[in-house]
């Protein structure tokens, strides 16, 4: 399990939660996930590539977890996983992938984004687009748990170290 | 108060950001993507434009670039509002015309104080 990419998505998540909707994660141990089951309702996915290195990473919320963000951060009372909330949990992909994707930046990576897709249903699939074993890091919140997917695929020569 | 232009594809984040700006007073006028903002802009000038960057069809940056083309739009101050920290993409967007970057994730307090930064140049 090459675990280089979880810390940057491990605070980048925290911090987007606590910055946006003053909730405070606290993050379990790092296992690897079998099958491809999300473990939550509302899945956001998104990816980052460049530099010999692509990670797919994906974010599931319980549906308390995410009516409660939305609650947090829209100053609303959704009581489904209606558009508005899927809308945000796409967000918050990309903003957890955006902090990641700086904080690698930092250590030399050069990378790009892809735009975040949503995926809903109790249950559905999370179809990583990089083939790989599934590090699951699992979340829990005062409203309920959620769940962070990464699988990442190198090519080790294509690396551009800084420094 | 200010009359501010926000683009972002993100529903939920344009609202958020509308919220917040209209609380302190301002007035927004949300558009979902960079060719709905341009469309407006030919018809309205504004105080303030803040923008997304990574939007499908017409990225921030393009827009910033076709703004900076509309005569009213040629001295308004352009904020970017991403998650986005590459360097050579700031450069790039400020290239554009953008004049300043507000990095997703950001309180209301960030947001409000790049904005009146801004406002008040």
């Amino acid at each position: 399990m090459d675990v280089k990419y979880v810390n940057p998505v491990l605070d980048s998540i925290v911090n987007v939660l606590s910055m946006m909707a003053q909730m405070k994660p606290e993050a379990g141990k790092p296992r690897i996930k079998d099958g491809s089951e999300a473990l939550g309702v509302v899945t956001g996915m998104i990816d980052f590539k460049g530099s010999g290195v692509a990670v797919s990473t994906a974010i599931s919320f319980s549906k308390p977890v995410a009516l409660e963000i939305t609650k947090r951060m829209m100053h609303t009372d959704p009581q489904e996983v209606d558009e508005m909330v899927q809308d945000l949990v796409g967000e918050i992909s990309n903003m957890m992938a955006g902090g990641a994707k700086g904080t690698l930046e930092g250590q030399g990576y050069s990378l790009d984004l892809t735009l975040p897709s949503v995926f809903t249903g109790d249950p559905h699939e999370i179809k990583h687009t990089v083939s790989g074993p599934v590090i699951l890091l699992p979340f829990t919140t005062e409203a309920g748990d959620f769940f962070v997917e990464l699988v990442s695929a190198e090519e080790t020569a294509q690396i551009q170290q800084s420094g | 108060m200010a009359e501010i232009l926000a683009v972002d594809d993100s529903r939920a984040i344009l609202s958020m950001i509308s919220q917040i700006l209209q609380n302190a007073g301002h007035t927004v006028h949300a558009m979902p993507s960079g060719a709905e903002a341009l469309e407006f802009a030919r018809s309205q000038a504004v105080d303030l434009v803040l923008s997304d960057v990574n939007m499908p069809e017409m990225s921030g940056i393009s827009l910033v670039a076709k703004l900076r083309r509309l005569p009213e739009y040629t001295t308004i101050p352009v904020l970017m509002v991403t998650t986005e920290t590459a360097d050579y993409k700031k450069q790039k967007s400020k290239t554009m015309g953008a004049n300043g970057w507000v990095q997703k994730p950001f309180t209301e307090e960030s947001l409000l104080a790049a904005t009146d930064k801004m406002l008040n140049k």
